[in-house]
C-alpha cells in the first residue's frame, strides 16, 4: 500500500524515543484532586456535590449545563474540602472540585459493565459515551456524544480513528495502540455502530511501525462482519490534523469553515476509542487518561495514566523533578500545546502530555523583515499565505488578513516553525482571527 | 514554584533555518561558479569579486550601524552576484559605485532586506550599464584564458554579438562574457545545491530557462534554442538572480508566470531590441510585477471548490 499524506506540512525533529519504549504506568494518586468543572470545548459543567460530601471513585461530580458539554468524575474517593476556581489550562481560573483522597479507591456503585456491544443498539452507544463523559482526547476535547449525533440529513459512512500522534515528544497514543489495541478495535466498532458507518480506519504515521502490525493484528483478530482498514500514514506533520487525516485517508477533502461531517467523516482519537471501549465493557466513565512527560527538561520521562485533577506538579514530582535548565512548561505538544507559568495546573482530560523545554529553546530570536521565500506557503497544509496573513496582521490590516485566508488557519504552526526570519506567524494570525471574529459578530 | 516559567504562545520550535543560512547556502552555491571565474579569467576576476563584495559589506555595515559587518549575509550575496555580471576586470571605483548603489538604492532605501522591489544587484549593475557602459559592456569582454594569470587581456566580442561560440564552449564556459555568466557547468552544479537545500524550486528556473529555449527555436532551431540558453546571463539570471526570494512571487502560479515573463522579455531584447543582452531588465521588469502576480494568483485554499462563474 502506498503511503498516504497531504500537501504541505513540515518534518520537526519528532524526539519520541525518549518514552516511545516506556510502557504506561499508573501514576501516584494524589493527595488531594483539584477537579476543574469546564474540561470540554462547550459548556462547563456544575457542582453536584457539596463541601463536605464523600465521594466515591467514578462518581459524577459535574452535571453538563448545555448539550455540547460532557459531566465530570470524581478520580478518586475522599472528602470534597472546597469549590472554588482554581488555574486552568487554558488560563482562566474556573471553578474546581477539591478532594481529599482517602487512599481507599472505593468506586462508585452506579459503575456497571453495559450489555456487549452487539446488544446495544446505536442510541444506548451514544448515550453510554455521554454519561461517561467522553470528549475527544486528542486535546480539542470535543465531547464525542456531540459527534455523534449528526444532523439527520447527513449519513457518515467513514470512521477514522487518529493513530498518527503527529505532535513531536508525545507517545501517549502510540503506547495505546501497543497495549490496548484490542479496545481501540472495540472503540471503533461502537463508533460505526453508533453512526452506522459501513467503513472503519486506523490511520498511524510509518514512524511508529510497531503500532501498525499491532493494530493489524488487533483487526484482523476483532473486526469480525465490521470493515475495518489500518491505514500507513507519511510521517509529517500535521498528519494528525482531522481535515489532513481524512485527505490522506479517504481522499476526500473538508471544505473551508465545514465540520467533517459535510464529507460523510467523523474522526475520534485513540485514547477517546479505549475510553468508549472501557464505558462500555465496565461502565467505567472517563476520570483517567495516559499523559506523555516527555522533554529534554524532565529528569525521568515515562507515559502515565494520569487521574484527572493531579496537579502538573506532583506528576513532575514523580518524574525524578525537572533538570536545572528548565524553562518552559507544555500541556499538549510543541506544537500546539499551551506553555503554563506555573506547575499547579491540574492534569484534565485534554491533557495529551506534559512537556518540559529546556533555556536553549527559549532563546530570544530578533524577529526580521519577511524575505518573501514563500517557505510558509509551502508548508501550509491549508494552502494558504501565511506571510501575507502574518504581514496583514501585524499591521492590523484585518480585512486584508481575512483575504489572504485568516479564518481558515487551524493555527497548526507550520509557517511559524519553518520561518528563517523568525516571525511569528501563526501568533498574529490568531491575533487576527480573533479581531475577525468579532467584528463579524457586531 | 520558585523557578520561573516562560510563557508564550505554540509552536514552542522552530526550524533551525535562518536568514543567514540561506544566504550561506547561496554562497555556497556561487563557489563552483566563483571557481570557474577565476580559472577563467585569472587573479584580476577574483579582485573585481573581492572589491565588490567588500564594498557591498562595508555599505550595509554603515547603513545600519548594527555592529557587525556579515549580519544576516545578504550584502555579501548581492556584492558576488553583482561581480558575477560584470567584465573580468572593470576600473576598481565602478565597481565600488555598483555595489554602493546595488545596496544603497537597490536595497536600503525601500527599508532593507524585505522590502525591496527589485533584485539588488541587477540595480547596480544597471545603473552602471547606463551610467558607465563602456566599461561593463560593449567591447569589453575578453577571452578567457584558463591558468593564464596574465594582467593583459585579449578582447573578444560577446557570443551573443557574434553567434558562432561551439555549444561546448558554451557549456564549459570559455567563452567572453560576464565573470559567473559564461560557464553553465558552474551555474547547474551551483543550482543543483539550491534546489537539494530547498531555497529555490522548479518553476522560475523552469519557466525562464524553458521560454528562452522554445523562443530560441524560432531563432535557428534546436541547436538556437540551446544556444540561447547557454550564452549569456540566461542560467546566471535564472538560478541566481530571478529566484531572489525578496522579488519574487511567493505563489506556485506566481512563480512560474515570473519565470516565463523574465524569458519572453529577455529574448524580446535579444532578438529585437537595441542590446545585446536583455536578462537584467527582463528580470527587473517583472521584479516590478512581482505585487500584482501575487495577488493574481492566490492559491486555492484546501478543500475550495472554484466557483463557477
Amino acid at each position: 500500500m502506498s503511503e498516504r499524506t497531504f500537501v504541505g506540512g513540515i518534518h520537526p525533529g519528532y524526539a519520541k524515543e525518549n518514552t516511545a519504549g516506556m510502557p504506561i504506568v499508573p501514576a501516584e494518586a494524589p493527595s488531594q484532586v483539584i477537579i476543574p468543572l469546564h474540561q470540554n470545548i462547550g459548556a462547563p459543567c456544575e457542582a453536584v456535590v457539596e463541601v463536605g460530601d464523600e465521594v466515591k471513585m467514578g462518581q459524577k461530580i459535574g452535571e453538563p449545563l448545555g448539550f455540547v458539554s460532557a459531566p465530570i468524575f470524581a478520580s478518586v474517593s475522599g472528602k470534597v474540602s472546597k469549590i472554588e476556581p482554581f488555574n486552568h489550562a487554558l488560563g482562566t481560573p474556573v471553578p474546581a472540585v477539591f478532594i481529599e483522597n482517602d487512599g481507599q479507591d472505593t468506586p462508585f456503585e452506579g459503575i456497571k459493565p453495559n450489555k456487549s456491544l452487539e446488544e446495544l443498539t446505536p442510541e444506548e452507544i451514544i448515550a453510554i459515551s455521554k454519561e461517561a463523559g467522553l470528549v475527544g482526547l486528542g486535546g480539542a476535547t470535543f465531547p464525542t456524544h456531540v459527534k455523534l449525533s449528526p444532523p439527520p440529513d447527513i449519513q457518515i459512512d467513514t470512521v477514522i480513528i487518529n493513530g498518527a500522534e503527529c505532535e513531536p515528544f508525545l507517545t501517549a497514543d502510540h503506547r495505546l495502540m501497543l497495549e490496548r489495541a484490542d479496545d481501540v478495535v472495540l472503540g471503533l466498532k461502537a463508533f460505526m455502530k453508533a453512526l452506522g458507518a459501513t467503513r472503519g480506519i486506523i490511520g498511524v504515521e510509518d514512524n511508529k511501525p510497531d503500532a501498525i502490525s499491532s493494530m493489524n493484528k488487533a483487526v484482523a483478530e476483532n473486526s469480525g462482519d465490521y470493515n475495518i482498514e489500518v491505514h500507513t500514514l507519511h510521517t509529517k506533520y500535521p498528519q494528525g490534523a482531522e481535515k489532513m487525516l481524512i485527505k490522506a485517508t479517504t481522499g476526500r477533502e473538508v471544505p473551508p469553515g465545514a465540520l467533517p461531517m459535510a464529507v460523510n467523516v467523523v474522526n475520534q482519537n485513540t485514547g477517546t476509542a479505549i475510553a468508549l471501549a472501557e464505558a462500555i465493557k465496565l461502565g467505567k466513565p472517563l476520570y483517567e487518561r495516559v499523559v506523555t512527560v516527555t522533554g529534554p527538561g524532565i529528569n525521568k520521562p515515562g507515559n502515565f495514566l494520569v487521574r484527572n485533577g493531579t496537579l502538573i506538579r506532583d506528576i513532575i514530582e514523580q518524574c525524578g523533578g525537572l533538570t536545572p535548565d528548565a524553562r518552559k512548561l507544555i500541556l499538549g505538544g510543541p506544537m500546539m500545546g499551551v506553555a503554563q507559568p506555573t506547575d499547579e495546573i491540574p492534569a484534565i482530560k485534554g491533557t495529551s502530555g506534559v512537556l518540559i523545554l529546556t533555556e536553549e529553546f527559549v532563546r530570544d530570536q530578533p524577529i526580521a523583515a519577511c524575505i518573501k521565500c514563500g517557505k510558509c506557503v509551502e508548508v501550509c497544509p491549508m494552502n494558504l499565505l501565511p506571510s501575507f496573513i502574518g504581514s496583514a496582521a501585524e499591521k492590523k490590516e484585518y480585512v486584508l488578513a481575512e483575504k489572504y485566508g485568516a479564518m481558515d488557519c487551524f493555527e497548526c504552526g507550520c509557517c511559524t516553525y519553518t520561518c528563517p526570519a523568525k516571525r511569528p506567524l501563526v501568533q498574529w494570525i490568531r491575533i487576527a482571527k480573533g479581531a475577525i471574529a468579532a467584528s463579524r459578530k457586531k | 514554584m520558585e523557578r520561573k516559567l516562560v510563557v508564550s504562545s505554540s509552536p514552542h520550535i522552530k526550524s533551525p533555518e535562518t536568514i543567514q543560512s540561506i544566504m550561506v547556502d547561496v554562497l555556497v552555491a556561487l563557489f563552483p561558479v566563483a571557481l570557474m571565474a577565476v580559472f577563467l579569467f585569472g587573479f584580476r576576476a577574483l579582485a573585481t569579486m573581492v572589491i565588490a563584495v567588500i564594498v557591498a559589506m562595508a555599505t550595509e555595515a554603515i547603513i545600519l550601524r548594527n555592529g557587525s559587518f556579515f549580519g544576516d549575509g545578504s550584502a555579501a550575496v548581492t556584492g558576488l552576484l553583482l561581480a558575477m555580471t560584470l567584465p573580468p576586470s572593470p576600473p576598481w571605483w565602478v565597481v565600488a559605485i555598483g555595489s554602493i548603489v546595488a545596496i544603497g538604492i537597490g536595497k536600503h532605501i525601500y527599508g532593507g532586506l524585505g522590502n525591496n522591489i527589485f533584485n539588488p544587484a541587477l540595480v547596480g549593475r544597471a545603473v552602471l550599464f547606463v551610467s558607465w557602459g563602456t566599461h561593463v559592456a560593449g567591447s569589453v569582454w575578453t577571452r578567457p584564458v584558463p591558468f593564464g594569470f596574465t594582467a593583459d587581456a585579449i578582447t573578444q566580442a560577446s557570443p551573443l554579438v557574434t553567434y558562432n561560440a561551439s555549444l561546448g564552449d558554451l557549456f564549459m564556459g570559455t567563452v567572453s562574457g560576464a565573470l559567473g555568466e559564461t560557464s553553465a557547468l558552474a551555474l547547474i552544479i551551483g543550482a543543483i545545491w539550491l534546489f537539494y537545500r530547498g531555497h529555490i524550486d522548479w518553476r522560475i528556473p523552469g519557466g525562464f530557462i524553458g521560454i528562452v529555449f522554445i523562443l530560441g527555436l524560432f531563432d535557428g532551431g534546436f541547436s538556437m534554442g540551446l544556444y540561447h540558453v547557454l550564452a549569456g546571463g540566461v542560467l546566471l539570471g535564472a538560478f541566481f538572480m530571478a529566484t531572489d526570494m525578496v522579488t519574487s512571487p511567493v505563489t506556485p502560479a506566481g512563480k512560474l508566470i515570473f519565470g516565463l515573463g523574465c524569458g519572453i522579455v529577455t529574448m524580446a531584447i535579444r532578438l529585437f531590441g537595441g542590446m545585446p543582452e536583455g536578462v537584467t531588465f527582463g528580470i527587473l521588469l517583472m521584479n516590478g510585477l512581482t505585487p500584482l502576480i501575487d495577488n493574481m494568483t492566490l492559491p486555492k485554499k484546501f478543500g475550495e471548490v472554484k466557483k463557477s462563474a
